[in-house]
């Protein structure tokens, strides 16, 4: 690859935001036709860094160059103009409008008169979507699609333009299995097209499956970059935290005690049918199943979030109706959503006040909120989780991706409650606090806690949990101990395919 | 059949369903209580609602515009108010002296340019300093307002021109000039919404501000421009009214402001943006005056109508969120 010129080139790029030096020096660069994982902890500047490059924030040193001639970048449009296209860690769509004004937004097709040129929007929008073989039309309103679609969307976005270079910033956090097979097809064909790319993600099987070299940021500094054929996993994580990391398996056995919660032949209209489920106190049980297998309706239906049409919950023993989630609160249920920035988190308030939400009632000294006491919380649970922010008064819509997860977690983890439930508790997060996250649903196992951990990481479910129920297209389909589990098994489960072995749940 | 579609359907046609339920309630009711023997649904009686829903229509469309942007403008009453006066003034000065009629399309636009010009303010502050649009129209409502007085202290502004007068009572196919305005208002504010690539950036900024922006829409400018059409229209409608009238006092158009996002809102336009539609605003326009003729019709004073009209608001709000919840499958709040 040496002679030839980069696609794209950054050098001693500084950024500083109040209080963070996000970016100190960052230089890194992308040829064309290669794919260029980024990687580095939560709040390294992953983000910021390409954001400089997305034209969304101005660097306040060093400079941008497109195959070796000096730019700026002063708007997104403007990058994009250049050929640099952003595909956004948080999705960026408006819900209200149809796939194809998302996929063109900003640059809608013109006829005369300023008006939008309907045909040719659908018809672009068409071949595009057929590139990615997805299952809905350029008129679905994006509001009607799943997470996963939505990211598709989002994807769409990069093929609209004569792209040389694209920066995808953890796209696969919500994808299926089928849907990311379909992403590297699409990087594959990027790449045959001489596109220089650019990818950040924690997922290292990803990185080792198709990225061509790797460069690690930690806490805003380049910390090495590597040809990926010549690395491993252990060698990258190294660089990222500084250190080596513990990955074996984890489940220390510790004597269960009731059964804490439940579920009796739970129905919710078509979105999951006949769901029956025990946990017992001590116990870690794991949800596995696609995006869409019911998953986190089953979850919001246990946190009073929807009614369900038929089936009974108990909670230690005795039946009972959850009809709201402060109702589910009270009863020592606790959600982690999935969707950290559209339910877990108030993004134009500080961390403090995040993590003690739900219990601001109870931290009052007389008719005051007692501030200490909040703090007192939040510090312990940023050591704990480890959570990267210049002091609790930080926005959280200021933080990184990963440390805003974290925030949620620890907020639902501080009302220690009876019955945790952590949906896809480690989306978008470091592989360091990964593990850190793992243990402490294990530390809260044996506290006595019961945890429902919902994944669609094989490894994690197998790592925390002590019994698994795989779930596909709205019903339980297998139950596992982690006796008897095989990832094989594991994998017809989900897919709905039959198997020998195992306890077939009736 | 998609799901939701039934819940869409009600909804777009929620409003035209009240308008239907008003015309056979107080037709009904009419007939036992009106003091005219008249009937209700009498044609005049008709082609007159049009004509009074000229006014505040005309405005309203602007104002979808606006809230569909995620924006609000409450300077809309003083804003028309201010432009009646430039229209009315301007026909009598003297430097126009020697125009005869032709001093008519120059007042027009003047006062046309005036709304503009009122606009662009509105907007540019929005824009540059970036505060809530709901502050910064507070503030000019105030301030637009306090320019009228200070024009013609506590005193009306007269003027009465014949030609205007006969062309504003002209029935053209049998329908009023005002009435024309607001149909062809309605029609090219619906063309530039579902059409246009300006009216779908709107949408866009309303729905998702930070996509808007990422995707390189200049929301800024975007957003001044929709407050000059809603200058705009204010200048037309007050341009339209007054002409008939002749005489504008200082108080007029107060309140405008309410009447009109209650007409929007009726329609359907969500408060938060991103969603909202031109023909739904329109039959907002037809209910609310629809119901304060109906009213009046059987007897209720004008306390009352604003009180009967606060309720049907709520419900009707109400209403709207149930519809959008897609019964037992939807998340609960
Ligand atoms: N707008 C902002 N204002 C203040 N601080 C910010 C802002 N954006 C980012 N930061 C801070 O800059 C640092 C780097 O954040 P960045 O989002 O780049 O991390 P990241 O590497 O993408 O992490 P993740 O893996 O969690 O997505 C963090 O400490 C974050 O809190
Ligand atoms: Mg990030």
């Amino acid at each position: 690859m040496t002679g030839q010129t980069p696609a794209l080139r950054l050098e001693g790029i500084v950024k500083t935001f109040p209080g963070v030096r996000a970016l100190d020096g960052v230089s890194f660069s992308v040829m064309p036709g290669e794919v260029h994982a980024l990687m580095g902890e939560n709040g390294a500047g992953k983000s910021t860094l390409m954001k400089v490059l997305g034209g969304i924030y101005q660097p306040d040193a060093g400079q941008i160059l497109i195959e070796e001639a000096p730019t700026v970048m002063a708007s997104p449009l403007e990058a994009k103009a250049k050929g640099v296209v952003f595909i956004h860690q948080e999705l960026s769509l408006a819900d209200e409008l149809s796939v194809a004004e998302n996929v063109y937004l900003g640059e809608l097709p013109r006829k005369s008169f300023g008006r939008v040129d309907w045909d040719r929007l659908y018809a672009d929008t068409e071949r595009i979507l057929d590139r990615l073989k997805v299952g809905f039309t350029p008129q679905t309103l994006v509001g009607d699609l799943s997470i996963a679609n939505k990211q598709m969307v989002e994807i769409a976005r990069a093929l609209t333009v004569d792209a040389k270079a694209v920066i995808f910033d953890e796209p696969t956090a919500s994808l299926t299995d089928a849907e990311k097979d379909v992403l590297f097809e699409v990087i594959a064909d990027l790449k045959a097209r001489n596109v220089g790319i650019i990818y950040i993600s924690h997922r290292m099987e990803e990185i080792f499956r198709i990225t061509d070299r790797v460069s690690v940021l930690r806490d805003g500094q380049h910390t090495g970059t590597a040809i990926t054929a010549d690395t491993n996993e252990e060698a990258v994580t190294q660089m990222m935290i500084g250190r080596k990391l513990d990955l074996s398996r984890n489940v220390a056995h510790h004597e269960l005690g009731d059964v804490a919660l439940e579920v009796r032949n739970l129905s919710c209209g078509h979105l999951y049918k006949d769901v029956s489920f025990k946990i017992r106190r001590g116990e870690v049980v794991g949800f596995y199943g696609l995006v869409g297998a019911g998953r986190t309706e089953i979850a919001e239906t246990l946190f009073g979030l929807r009614d369900p049409s038929a089936g009974q919950i108990l909670l230690d023993g005795q039946a009972l109706r959850i009809t709201s989630p402060t109702d589910a609160i009270e009863r020592g249920i606790s959600l982690v959503p999935e969707d950290r920035k559209g339910q877990g988190l108030v993004l134009g308030m500080n961390c403090r006040d995040n993590m003690t939400l739900p219990q601001v009632d109870d931290l009052k000294a007389g008719p005051f909120v007692a501030e200490g006491a909040e703090v007192a919380i939040f510090d312990q649970y940023r050591d704990r989780l480890d959570i990267r922010t210049p002091g609790w008064k930080q926005l959280v819509g200021n933080l990184s991706g990963g440390n805003q997860q974290k925030i949620v977690i620890g907020k639902w983890l501080s009302m220690h409650p009876n019955v945790l439930i952590v949906d896809e508790p480690t989306r978008g997060i470091d592989v360091g606090s990964k593990s850190e996250i793992h243990n402490l649903i294990r530390d809260l196992a044996a506290q006595g806690y019961a945890v429902i951990v919902i994944s669609s990481e094989m490894p994690e479910v197998l790592h925390v949990a002590d019994r698994i129920y795989a779930l596909f297209q709205g019903r339980i389909t297998r139950e596992f101990t982690s006796e008897d589990v095989t990832e094989d098994s594991l994998v017809r489960a989900i897919s709905g395919l039959a198997d020998n072995g195992g306890a077939q749940v009736a | 059949m998609q799901a939701g579609t039934l819940s869409t359907f009600l909804k777009r046609g929620a409003i035209w369903g009240f308008i239907l339920f008003e015309l056979i309630f107080f037709s009904v009711a009419g007939a036992f209580l009106s003091l005219s023997d008249k009937a209700f649904m009498d044609l005049d009686n008709m082609l007159r609602l049009f004509k009074q829903s000229a006014p505040i229509g005309i405005i309203a469309m602007g104002m979808t515009i606006i809230m569909i942007n995620g924006n609000i403008d409450l300077s809309v009453g003083a804003t028309f108010a201010l432009c009646a006066i430039v229209l009315l003034d301007s026909l009598t000065w003297p430097i126009f002296a020697g125009l005869g009629d032709w001093v008519i399309p120059v007042s027009w636009a003047l006062a046309l340019l005036t709304g503009v010009l009122l606009g662009a303010i509105n907007g540019l502050i929005v824009w540059k300093t970036g505060v809530d649009a709901f502050i910064v129209t507070l503030g000019s409502m105030l301030g637009y307002r306090g320019l009228v007085f200070m024009y013609n202290g506590e005193q009306p502004t007269s003027h009465l021109n014949w030609t205007l007068v006969d062309f504003a009572e002209t029935q053209f196919l049998g329908l009023h000039t005002a009435t024309w305005f607001l149909l062809a208002v309605t029609l090219v504010i619906w063309f530039l919404m579902t059409r246009t690539i300006h009216g779908r950036n709107a949408y866009a900024i309303g729905d998702n501000r930070e996509a808007a922006v990422n995707a390189g829409i200049r929301v800024g400018p975007h957003m001044m421009i929709n407050f000059m059409i809603i200058g705009f229209l204010a200048a037309l409608s007050a341009v339209v009214f007054y002409s008939e009238s002749g005489s504008v006092n200082p108080n007029d158009g107060e309140l405008y402001e309410l009447w009109i996002i209650t007409a929007v809102v009726l329609g359907g336009t969500k408060l938060t943006g991103g969603a909202g539609s031109v023909i739904s605003t329109f039959g907002g326009v037809l209910a609310i005056q629809l119901l304060r003729k109906g009213l009046g019709h059987i007897g209720a004073d004008t306390s009352t109508v604003n009180l009967v009209i606060g309720l049907i608001l709520i419900a009707v709000l109400y209403l709207d969120r149930q519809l959008n919840r897609k019964g037992a499958e939807e998340l609960k709040i």
